[in-house]
């Protein structure tokens, strides 16, 4: 056990069934401390379905979803809310951006610290010295936050009127705010362009190691993929179809059939 | 300009053309003559022009405030830009309050009891703020708490001989209980769900109140409650108003503070960020269901507290005082006032109860005046009189900026 990382996600035999449809059909995977993980897959593979079964939007048909936070003893998510899961450190973004438009870049982000704060409506009446401590930390950890993903001069502006790349951003920022080990980022480049792509990468790299932070991403845009994460996992209508290192992936027949289609035998 | 003052008056001749046959013409068939009344095609045209100049210009004016907007510009009325000035707020708020305080020494019972109902709305409209404004929660009977409270007070009053001061916390606090009970079937609820199931909840309050006549007497009410009790002293009629637009001031002051206070915690941002976007929210760790529930009770405790000292101040109360009339008051309060800004459902309230009150002679016109004025305002105005006033954070490396914040 020495030589291997820490396992912090352990997912197996994951099933999600709509009805009839079975959206994801047993897909096992893990991500290890320190890892940047990406989970790959053409359109309507189950990617996101996947990503919501395990932050609690979706309760999973079947299957084990484990967290093993590190020093403290492995829980099973199946069936938890979305707050708890986010509570036991696990966040996440989202593919269509849902940042709270009417709220300013900071406030979005001190949001972020609700789960991690403890003022209720007794205490926010009397306003007394802790809760107004509390309340200063939260603004200086959120604006410390915006720094560092580069919004900070956005701070007081409505989240609605940022650039798109901006917006993802944010995203990213308010789901750190929760002070997870693990952060689950659903296509984060969609819609950017190339540079701002670059800079996203870094941005991500930064994150895992600055802050030993694992994370699981969803991508399409391979360049991205291939370039920072290992190990990739692919799904195919459901199925996890291939597994491994970015060469072992670009390289996978099975891969290649599922974008590009079979090949027409001569 | 040039060119709606041209569209003005082609609208002008067209509406011309279209009542000509009614204003014009006018056919007297005993004595088979026809009258020609000219004169009213002056009125018409200059009434048409008129309307549809101000109409397009005010529709043209919010295109370039939007305009500017986008582009960063202030486009804060002079209004807007002197609430935002938090010296000149203050003082604004001191000289208020202070007229506040001498009102009945300076004005009459009548004019004090007038002004203690614009101050039970204010209160209500501060307590619905935090479900509607705040919270996003429509809440279409919301007059059903103000009903538990004012019950609570003339049942315990009735039966119990219990006195208005004792009363006071507990009809704020079964509002509140009522609020939960009301909240948890509505938790998933959303949008027009949400609004037919909290219509339904304020419609049975008052359908059981009227049939459950061992506990409220029914349709005839209950009759002879207590007035507010100082010490024991006897009051008369004009002394007992004087005393209860006090304790009503009081009330409204104790509701901004702390509806002021909640805004803007932890527990109001959680509020609003619920509004904004519920799966979001959920996903950043916020409780969905304390969230909720708490945005209910809170707003359901001012309703309570405020019914007691409705049912103290009639002295007579029965259902036909609370229907959905009431409710779609003081839901109007909070939009036409601003949601979510306190300084705006307080003028709202002094608004929708005074005018109406001064305006006797139109009582006719009421309902209509009130429909035409919120239509208006959704176009014009959607976020009310009065915007949200958005709090100002201080953080580290917030001086530079601190300055052009104010």
């Amino acid at each position: 056990m020495t030589d291997k990382k820490h396992k912090l996600l352990e997912v197996k035999g994951l099933t999600m069934d709509f009805g009839g449809l079975r959206a994801v059909d047993s897909v096992s995977l893990a991500v290890h401390e320190g890892e940047i993980a990406a989970l790959i897959g053409p359109n309507g593979a189950g990617k996101t379905t996947f990503f919501n079964c395990v932050t609690g939007i979706y309760t999973p048909t079947s299957g084990d979803i484990l967290l093993h936070p590190k020093g403290l003893e492995t829980r099973r998510l199946n069936g938890f809310k979305p707050n708890k899961v986010t509570e036991m450190g696990l966040a996440r973004t989202f593919q269509n951006i849902r940042l709270f438009s009417g709220m300013t870049v900071l406030e979005n982000v001190m949001i972020g610290r609700h789960c991690r704060t403890y003022s209720g409506i007794f205490r926010s009446i009397l306003r007394n010295r802790s809760v107004r401590e509390e309340e200063q930390e939260t603004i200086e950890t959120s604006y410390r936050l915006l720094e560092k993903v580069g919004l900070e001069k956005f701070v007081n502006e409505f989240a609605r009127n940022l650039p798109y790349g901006a917006q993802r951003r944010l995203e990213i920022a308010r789901a750190l705010a929760t002070d997870p080990f693990l952060l689950l980022l659903d296509e984060p480049a969609a819609g950017m362009n190339p540079y701002e792509t670059s800079e996203l990468d870094q941005l991500i790299c930064r994150i895992s190691e600055e802050e030993q932070i694992a994370i699981l991403l969803i991508e399409h845009d391979m360049k991205l993929v291939m370039k920072i994460s290992n190990p990739i996992y692919v799904m195919e209508y459901g199925k996890k179809i291939a597994q491994g290192s970015p060469f072992e992936i670009r390289d996978n027949p099975k891969v290649i059939e599922a974008y590009l289609g079979e090949e027409v035998d001569a | 300009m040039l060119r709606e003052f041209k569209q003005s008056i082609l609208i002008a001749l067209w509406f011309v053309f279209l009542t000509f046959p009614l204003m014009v013409v006018r056919v007297n068939t005993i004595e088979n003559v026809v009258v020609w009344r000219w004169e009213n095609i002056l009125w018409v045209a200059i009434g048409a022009f008129a309307l549809s100049y101000c109409w397009r210009y005010m529709l043209a004016r919010r295109q370039r405030q939007n305009k500017k907007a986008e582009e960063g510009i202030d486009t804060r009325g002079p209004l807007q830009a002197a609430l935002d000035n938090v010296e000149l707020r203050n003082r604004a708020m001191a000289v208020l309050l202070t007229l506040a305080l001498i009102f009945p020494l300076v004005f009459d019972t009548y004019q004090t009891n007038i002004m203690v109902t614009a101050l039970i709305f204010v209160v209500l409209g501060l307590g619905l703020n935090i479900g509607v404004g705040l919270a996003g929660l429509l809440d279409l009977g919301y007059v059903a708490f103000f009903g538990v409270g004012a019950y609570t007070y003339a049942i315990l009053n009735a039966n119990f001989d219990m006195g208005f001061w004792i009363v006071l916390p507990i009809g704020g606090v079964l509002g509140c209980l009522f609020g939960v009970v009301l909240g948890f079937p509505i938790l998933r609820l959303r949008g027009d769900y949400l609004a037919i199931v909290t219509l339904g909840f304020g419609m049975i309050f008052k359908v059981v109140m009227e049939n459950w006549e061992t506990l409220s007497q029914g349709p005839s009410g209950i009759a002879n409650i207590d007035r507010p009790g100082l010490f024991g002293i006897e009051m008369t009629l004009a002394q007992s108003t004087v005393y209860i637009y006090y304790i009503m001031i009081a009330l409204v002051v104790l509701t901004i503070i702390v509806t002021n206070r909640l805004k803007n915690s932890r527990v109001g941002r959680a509020w609003i960020a619920l509004r904004e976007d519920e799966i979001a929210c959920v996903a950043m760790g916020i409780d969905m269901a304390r969230t909720k529930l708490s945005a209910y009770a809170l707003g359901a405790f001012w309703a309570g507290m405020v019914g007691v000292l409705f049912a103290a101040k009639t002295t007579f109360i029965n259902p036909a005082g609370f229907t959905f009339m009431q409710s779609a008051i003081i839901l109007s309060i909070v939009v036409l006032g601003g949601m979510g800004s306190i300084l705006g459902v307080i003028l709202g309230a002094f608004i929708l109860v005074l005018l109406p009150e001064y305006l006797r002679a139109f009582s006719e016109y009421r309902m209509l005046v009130f429909g035409a004025a919120m239509t208006l305002m959704m176009i014009f105005r959607p976020q009310g009189l009065i915007s949200n006033l958005r709090q100002i954070y201080q953080y580290k490396g917030s001086k530079d900026k601190a300055a052009h914040d104010g």
